[in-house]
């Protein structure tokens, strides 16, 4: 990997467990769509890093990039891609992102 | 100039030949649509991966041109 942008939100990714790109921030979220994640996290009571993509034209366009995603918000768990607003809903009422944050040790079972 | 549920329907059809494709016009401006996309192609593949598929059926229109497109995809029973 040697693209510098890549490099930093390989860090990012890798120095939190829970890690939200967004547009905006959990208070003041700029889109429906990441309000509706922040809106997720807060409810699985997972705690989690978030970076506005709006205070940084590179991470904007680095992290579609990096994920092969076309989309903000994405969220990453242990430094995997999770996926974004739709994925997340899915997962969350259906269960299977408790499942997942239990299993990777973020919240306790 | 934004897409048509056609034009959406029409690039996934390309890269999925087997694809079932509901669209919905969300809000009836031909900007926020929800699209639900049943192929085989997804067999065994992650819900990311899935995504992807589509993702790249449009060719980087997704959030460009094409600003909201909510995305549910399944494999035929």
């Amino acid at each position: 990997m040697t693209n510098p942008t890549h490099e930093r939100i390989q860090g990012l990714v890798d120095a939190n467990d829970v890690v939200l790109f967004m547009k905006g921030t959990p208070m003041f979220p700029q889109c429906g769509f990441s309000a509706t994640v922040v809106e997720i996290m807060n409810r699985t009571g997972a705690p989690f890093d978030a970076h506005d993509v709006l205070q940084d034209p590179e991470l904007r366009q680095g992290i579609k990039e990096f994920s092969e995603w076309p989309t903000i918000p994405q969220l990453y768990v242990k430094g995997e891609f999770v996926g974004g607003c739709d994925i997340l809903r899915e997962m969350y009422s259906s269960g299977e992102l408790s499942e997942l944050l239990e299993e990777k040790g973020v919240v306790a079972a | 100039m934004p897409m048509s549920a056609q034009d959406i329907e029409t690039f996934i059809k390309e890269a999925l030949p087997d694809a079932d494709v509901t669209i919905q016009d969300l809000r009836g401006d031909g900007d926020h649509y929800a699209a639900h996309v049943i192929s085989k192609a997804f067999e065994g593949l992650s819900r990311v991966k899935q995504h992807q598929m589509v993702y790249a059926a449009l060719k980087g229109r997704m959030g460009g041109e094409l600003h909201a497109l909510a995305l549910q995809t399944s494999t035929p029973d």
